[in-house]
């Protein structure tokens, strides 16, 4: 599928929910998206445009945590990356593990890490952190 | 020196433990045995229990989650037996110093009887290591 | 169900902790796989932010010995990313030659330990050996055999003389005969055929599913290879190929890896030959506020570095997603409905990051009682390869 035509379809799936386009460079797009349209832009992706699921990467930005969902369209060599503001304390988003498994350990970093709950993953035990690290302390927020 | 910590020396069984390592450490460890640098015309063999080891290479910076086990570990081995810090993570951390996951250096919970910085320590720098070690043992200088 | 400390085999990591893989097996079927990750977290990530952007291409090569300049490669990329400006010819051919040494390394790597699982320690001690004057490359490169700071924000860290190329190529040149005799080893043995064949399937769709990458996806037939892909470096100024295999199985992914090892010789010569004269390094002073995403082909598959930079010396966010965490995770796919024997070659075959691998224990699917440990896995793998050797009168 052609680079344009992605961009153009995430347009119109996103409508009113897309916050911000940045065309940075030939292989690096950027969409900003409310958190209620993702699972339905990642699914589209995922199915239709035949992106693969690459990772995901969290951060804290003192006022809310900004999670980038990376998805890379191999055939044409683009990264998607699609960023969802989570004001905080409502750190919460729906799970994609229902439209890929490769989406359960990342989901699960993000919430030992950044303290991330993400709805349709059952409570997740720690992935990378031990079992008795100190509730609460989440080792990558600032707050 | 007592009769047994004599004997080990002259066919150092080692036993090889990561503290939570980059793995490079323990892949020259490895490299010891294969055909180039050939430790076993040493003596020294690599042993899968610790409960059979004279000698315990640790490698790595101690990571939280390791740390009771690595001590269940030391506590499971037959003395006299010697801890040998191989790689400068084991030495004191190294990169990883500040790391909150890697509070502490492994010789704050194991008496390290020698010490073979490098990042990682050739095979020949491991090998020369262990031969002091079981010079010092024998009581040479 | 309580936990337990298992021993483990020769020359792994930590004995007493708990299984980094535990299978539970019902007869000889293992029905269940559960895998426990972090015995060597260190948060990178965290500390990435203590340090300035030059140190931390010198500490993100110590996440993982065998792809050293993997991660510091993929971390140069998401610099040049967000400064949107490329290095220096002369840097971009370094950088792609020592990546691709260090592919043949951890091949070789990987070649020695999925033939001592299988019970050809010949297998074993020959690739290992063989590996060590790509090691000797390095070490007259570098300064180093493993660790190599060679990447630099920017550029090259040290040049390459041209001095040392004829002694270099005249390495590489010697290293094909002995590929060909691995290459002949593994794919006309009908014991190691029997061994790999059909064991382990990933299929397309599970490709997908778990996301994989590297040569564990283009052993399931997924043509993807970041290098080609989103080229970077001197990728897309060498003539090379993408190795795939149909299979899916653990055969498969010998025989992609094996491939590769012939493109990555193939590789690194172009590059010495090719080497423009100049300088290696941009002279980077600050780097502004931005967002910049670096991927690199690592001998496992891609390595993604996202970094986030406020305007200070150090990252404000750098993360660090290694091929391993995606491909690990499909041995739940992989090795369930296997049997015990064929375990460890199937957790292998994805070539984890070493230290991962040989955690292993077997639990009584119905009992919950540990059974076996690493080192009985290991066992019972040899075993298995001899009873066939000894079934084809060989």
């Amino acid at each position: 599928m052609k680079r344009e035509t992605i961009i153009q379809n995430i347009k119109i799936r996103s409508g009113k929910d897309l916050l911000d386009f940045q065309d940075k460079s030939k292989n690096r797009i950027y969409f900003t998206v409310n958190k209620t349209i993702l699972p339905q832009i990642a699914k589209y992706l995922f199915n239709d445009a035949n992106a693969r699921f690459s990772t995901a990467s969290g951060v804290d930005t003192r006022k809310a945590v900004e999670i980038l969902y990376h998805f890379a369209v191999d055939d044409i060599g683009l990264f998607i990356s699609l960023r969802v503001i989570l004001e905080k304390p409502n750190l919460e988003i729906d799970s994609l593990l229902g439209l890929f498994k490769c989406a359960e350990w990342i989901e699960m970093e993000m919430h030992e890490m950044l303290g991330v709950n993400f709805k349709g993953h059952e409570d997740p035990k720690h992935l990378l952190l031990k079992d008795d690290w100190p509730k609460g302390n989440y080792p990558l927020r600032r707050d | 020196m007592s009769l047994r910590l004599k004997a080990l020396t002259k066919s150092i069984w080692v036993y090889h433990m990561s503290t939570g390592s980059c793995n490079n450490c323990d892949i020259e460890i490895i490299d010891m045995l294969t055909p180039r640098f050939d430790a076993e015309r040493f003596g020294i063999t690599l042993v899968g229990s610790v409960r059979h080891a004279d000698a315990i290479l640790v490698t790595g910076s101690l990571n939280l989650k390791a740390v009771p086990r690595i001590k269940q570990v030391y506590e499971q081995a037959a003395k006299p037996c010697v801890i040998i810090a191989i790689g400068t993570c084991s030495c004191g951390q190294g990169i990883f110093k500040n790391g909150p996951n890697c509070p502490n250096p492994v010789d704050s919970i194991l008496p390290v009887d020698i010490y073979i910085p490098g990042c990682p320590p050739k095979p020949e720098a491991m090998i020369a290591g262990i031969v002091k070690l079981i010079e010092k043992l024998n009581g040479k200088k | 169900m309580a936990r337990k400390i298992i021993p483990i085999g020769p020359y792994h990591p930590l004995q007493e902790e708990p299984e980094f893989f535990r299978l539970h097996v019902d007869g000889e079927t293992v029905v269940d796989i559960d895998i426990e990750l972090g015995y060597n977290h260190r948060l990178v990530e965290k500390i990435s932010e203590s340090k300035n952007f030059d140190q931390v291409a010198f500490m993100v090569e110590r996440i993982c010995g065998i792809c050293s300049t993997s991660h510091p490669f993929a971390y140069v990329n998401a610099i040049d990313d967000l400064l949107g400006v490329k290095p220096p010819e002369r840097a971009l051919y370094i950088r792609t030659a020592i990546a691709e040494l260090e592919r043949i390394h951890s091949h070789l790597l990987w070649l020695g330990l999925a033939g001592h699982f299988l019970g050809y320690n010949t297998v074993w001690m020959w690739a290992w050996r063989y590996r060590e004057p790509v090691l000797d490359i390095f070490e007259r490169v570098t300064g180093n055999r493993q660790n190599y700071g060679m990447m630099k924000p920017g550029g090259a860290r040290r040049d390459m003389l041209e001095e040392d190329f004829p002694w270099i190529k005249k390495t590489l040149k010697d290293l094909i005969p002995k590929l060909d005799m691995f290459k002949g080893a593994i794919m006309d043995d009908p014991v190691i055929r029997m061994r790999t064949e059909g064991v382990g399937v990933l299929t397309k769709e599970d490709a997908r599913d778990y996301g994989l990458v590297g040569p564990t996806a283009r052993a399931s037939g997924v043509n993807i290879d970041i290098r080609r892909d989103d080229p970077y470096a001197a990728y897309d100024k060498v003539e090379w190929q993408v190795c795939t295999h149909e299979g899916g199985d653990v055969f498969s992914k010998a025989v992609v890896r094996i491939l590769e090892l012939y493109q990555s010789i193939n590789i690194v010569i172009q590059c010495l030959d090719k080497m423009p004269k100049g300088p290696i390094d941009s002279g980077i002073k600050d780097i502004p506020p931005g967002e910049g995403i670096g991927r690199h082909e690592a001998p496992r598959g891609e390595v993604v570095h996202y970094i986030m930079a406020d305007g200070g010396n150090s990252p404000a966010r750098h993360k660090i997603r290694a091929p391993s965490f995606m491909n690990v995770a499909s041995n739940k796919k992989a090795v369930i409905g296997e049997t015990i024997s064929d375990a460890t070659i199937i957790l292998a075959a994805v070539d984890p990051c070493y230290c991962c691998t040989e955690r292993m224990a077997v639990v009584d699917y119905k009992t919950g009682k540990k059974m076996m440990d690493g080192q009985d896995l290991i066992k019972l793998s040899q075993e298995k390869t001899e009873k066939i050797k000894n079934k084809l009168g060989r």
